[in-house]
């Protein structure tokens, strides 16, 4: 028998053949959009009802959260405690999501009970009354939960970044407590009725979802949304970002600092944003990275740093996020300046750029864990008007591009006196 | 249902299969049976730095991370007062790059000094962002020592203080290395799309040869029941003034856990939960309020926690929780609701199947606890639970002599410095 060879890695394999479930697509009469994923062993079902948010109003900032955090707190027919009892009795999960583009309602639930716990959200979406007594609670709760948030000090660097990219849009907003007193019944039913339209309904259905589920769907939906007003306006706009590039907020006494450092960026639906992806995940976006071996496993200054891109329908944002102690905070930002710089001067080695490539493409087969997945990677792709090409030129440029692309890339996009900055804490 | 083989090598490597087609990915889970409670009073923090230094690179081969992104693979660990566990999740047709990695730092560590400093650098920094910087974040820093006076879990994994990573010395390493990262102290599973065959012979290749070592044998000071009611109230920059009430309970093993662990979710599990529907939304007492077990191999805490409306005296915040307690202690749940309960651990564990590497994690924690087994037995458990038995449990515990009441006062925050912008 021959002796274990421990120092040399066991060959390996190339990622190929990533399989994407594609959906079933159809539509209601009533114009809601369904897509369907029909698999999976287990005896249960993910339904998401997902709704543009209406064009950003300044006067009303809150007016789009604050309607889908209540959609759970009453309808003519069931107050609060019977919604939530009903859920829970029946082993269901109900889960409202507000970003910055979309609201949505989902429920998980196994297929046995799937028709009572769909019940309970057609009554949701069509028939939700907002309380006042709820709203009062809401406000005073959420207004509490806003002070906690306000001491943490990487909350409150991503609140400003985001002002300073975005200002007074949707993409800007960073909520005060007084904008949560100005919320009214009145207002809520008004920008419910407007936006939680069928028009505006895209549903997707994952799991176990065969032609009896989706006749439960289409019976409880179909014909059944109540007065259908007409389509309304979803339009985000952006603003100007601000003039200034460094922003300090002191805390006394802070052992760390928040750190977030970013411009605006192109998004999904530009066609460099795959090669992008790839140059940022040599910066920030994997353990491995840049950033992550100089700034904690070489220097110690932080438990975790990393950069990221975000895609909104009418935006972008490239960021680079971390918590660094406080006494180093200077020289962590001079050590990231130094890593976005490298990668504007210095290649891409391919011995680093091969091993991106590989980790890439096994972190997207990775992340196809189950339908749900799938069906998460189908809304990528349709809520940014793309279609399933997107993922052949993802794994593409993934696996083609050479380190003078990403040279030019980095030197194209990115300029670091031209960064915004953001400390909060110590600097 | 989730099946899985079994098979134990020489050394004393106990191994777990679990084969899912569905998937084109393997997991390689280790879980080490070490956590917190093992360490040394005056080396607290210790296992947890451990797992830091175990990525810092192995006898043969000097980069952990590095080898592993080639391969398309992901990594983690976590550390918790009882347990130690890594994780590999990685397309299956690599799988043996897991074997290579995870037996070599079994074998042996590289024990280097540079990586010792920065880990010790990153530990601390980890410190001051999850347990210091953080409103409320020092909270388990203080209840522990007062629930537990003997036992070790009366330190948190991060440890009692700072000074104790800083302190860290190689040959300490090198010690609980020894002591505790052999194959008699692990459980391996290997998960997703993989055979059983092709396990064993990568396991016997990779593992076999490792020394069995000794065997730990833990031998942890017993938690004294308690008899008296314990209380401190302290003054902080926090925005919100903050209860928290810790209970002593029997451990995760124990059998009336499961009563217990339901109880938790009648008072706190979702919105149509006790606590939620009575002090959040009917009487406005709270803004928030939660209920929940540490499920703890030893003695467990059984832990309330709200944070009262400005106006809500911390006297009438407490005796709001206690009335519900009473509650749960004179009168047994109504049918429905424990039924309630029980359909959603139910649902949950359908759930669970859908992620593999919960699914891998969960057989090797079961295995230690005696048999991978039971992590199928589990629902069946919750729902033998009767409404007598979560009684007799809410009068064992929530008893002012078993309560170690924690308050925070809220300090006037200071208005936040202005932005300053150039």
């Amino acid at each position: 028998m021959s002796i274990l060879n421990r120092e040399t890695p066991p060959q390996f394999n190339g990622v190929d053949n990533i399989k994407l479930i594609h959906p079933q697509a159809s539509q209601l009469a009533n114009g809601c959009k369904i897509f369907t994923f029909d698999s999976g062993d287990q005896d249960l079902v993910r339904i998401e009802f997902i709704f543009n948010n209406l064009k950003f109003d300044t006067k009303k900032p809150l007016l789009n959260v604050a309607t889908n955090t209540m959609l759970t707190e009453g309808t003519s027919k069931l107050n609060a405690a019977q919604i939530a009892d009903t859920v829970d009795f029946y082993g269901a999960f109900l889960q409202v999501d507000y970003s910055y583009d979309h609201s949505q309602v989902t429920l998980y639930s196994l297929t046995k009970h799937l028709r009572t716990t769909l019940a309970v959200i057609k009554d949701i979406l069509t028939d939700s009354i907002f309380p006042e007594k709820e709203l009062e609670t809401f406000v005073r709760n959420q207004q509490q939960k806003l002070q906690v948030s306000m001491q943490k000090n990487d909350f409150v660097a991503r609140r400003i970044f985001n002002k300073a990219l975005y200002g007074e849009t949707i993409y800007g907003l960073g909520a005060e407590p007084e904008d949560f007193k100005s919320l009214t019944r009145a207002d809520l039913l008004t920008h419910f009725q407007q936006m939680y339209q069928p028009a505006n309904c895209t549903a997707i259905v994952a799991g176990k979802a065969d032609p009896e589920i989706l006749n439960a769907v289409n019976e409880l939906f179909e014909g059944n949304w109540g007065e259908v007003t007409a389509v309304v306006d979803t339009k985000q706009v952006v603003a100007d970002p601000s003039a200034d590039r460094f922003f300090y907020q002191e805390k006394a006494g802070a052992l760390q600092s928040a750190i977030r450092i970013g411009t605006p960026f192109v998004n999904r639906m530009h066609p460099d944003f795959p090669a992008l992806q790839v140059l940022n995940t040599v910066l920030g976006g994997y353990f491995g990275s840049r950033l992550m071996a100089n700034i904690r496993e070489d220097k110690g200054y932080t438990y975790g740093i990393g950069s990221g891109i975000t895609s909104f329908k009418k935006a972008g944002t490239f960021f680079i996020a971390s918590e660094v102690g406080a006494d180093v905070c200077k020289s962590a930002i001079e050590e990231i300046e130094k890593e976005v710089n490298r990668l504007k001067t210095e290649p891409v080695s391919e011995e680093e750029l091969s091993l991106v490539r590989n980790y890439m493409l096994g972190s997207l087969l990775g992340s196809l864990e189950n339908v749900f997945s799938h069906a998460d990677k189908f809304k990528n792709l349709y809520f940014a008007g793309l279609d399933y090409e997107y993922y052949d030129r993802y794994t593409d440029t993934v696996k083609n591009i050479n380190a003078d692309r990403l040279q030019e890339l980095a030197n194209k996009y990115w300029n670091f006196e031209d960064f915004y900055k953001v400390v909060v804490g110590k600097y | 249902m989730v099946k899985f083989n079994r098979f134990k090598l020489d050394n004393g490597l106990r191994v777990i299969v679990h084969e899912d087609s569905t998937t084109p990915m393997a997991v390689l889970n280790i879980l080490y049976d070490v956590g917190a409670r093992d360490e040394d009073p005056e080396q607290t923090g210790f296992a947890h730095l451990f797992e830091h230094l175990m990525f810092g690179g192995s006898v043969n081969i000097p980069n952990y991370d590095g080898p592993l992104q080639r391969v398309g693979g992901e990594n983690n660990a976590f550390t918790s007062n009882d347990i130690t566990n890594y994780y590999i999740t990685l397309p299956s047709a690599n799988l043996e790059t897991a074997f290579w990695l995870e037996s070599d730092r079994m074998l042996s560590l590289a024990f280097s000094e540079k990586s010792l400093e920065v880990q010790r650098n990153v530990v601390i920094e980890e410190f001051k962002q999850r347990y210091l910087n953080q409103p409320y974040g020092d909270v388990w820093l203080k209840l522990r020592p007062m629930v537990y006076k003997n036992h070790p879990y009366r330190w948190a994994t991060i440890g009692k203080t700072i000074k104790h990573i800083e302190d860290a010395k190689i040959e300490d390493v090198k010690a609980f290395f020894k002591k505790h990262y052999n194959p008699q102290n692990a459980v391996m599973v290997v998960g997703g799309d993989v055979k059983t065959e092709d396990v064993k012979a990568l396991a016997e290749k990779w593992f076999g040869s490792i020394p069995a070592g000794e065997k730990y044998n833990r031998n942890l000071p017993l938690e004294q029941p308690q008899n008296e009611e314990r209380r401190e109230t302290v003054h902080a920059k926090v925005p919100l003034n903050d209860v928290y009430i810790a209970f002593q309970m029997e451990g995760r093993l124990s059998p009336g856990y499961y009563a217990i662990e339901l109880m938790s979710d009648i008072l706190s599990r979702g919105n149509s939960s006790r606590l939620y529907k009575s002090l959040v939304k009917d009487k406005q007492l709270f803004s928030e309020v939660h209920a929940y077990v540490t499920g703890s191999m030893d003695t467990g805490m059984f832990v309330l926690e709200g944070k009262p409306l400005d106006g809500v005296t911390i006297e009438q915040a407490e005796a709001a929780l206690w009335q519900e307690l009473e509650k749960m202690k004179a009168e047994e749940v109504p049918a429905n609701e424990l039924t309630k309960v029980k359909n959603k651990t139910e649902s949950t564990m359908v759930f669970a199947e859908m992620s593999l590497l919960d699914k891998a994690m969960n057989l090797a924690f079961y295995e230690l606890m005696g048999d991978a087994d039971d992590f199928n037995l589990e629902t069946g458990k919750f729902l033998a639970v009767t409404a007598a038995q979560i009684r007799e449990q809410a009068n064992k515990l929530f008893r002012k002599e078993n309560s170690s009441t924690l308050v925070y006062l809220a300090e006037k925050v200071e208005e936040p410095a202005e932005v300053i912008s150039e």
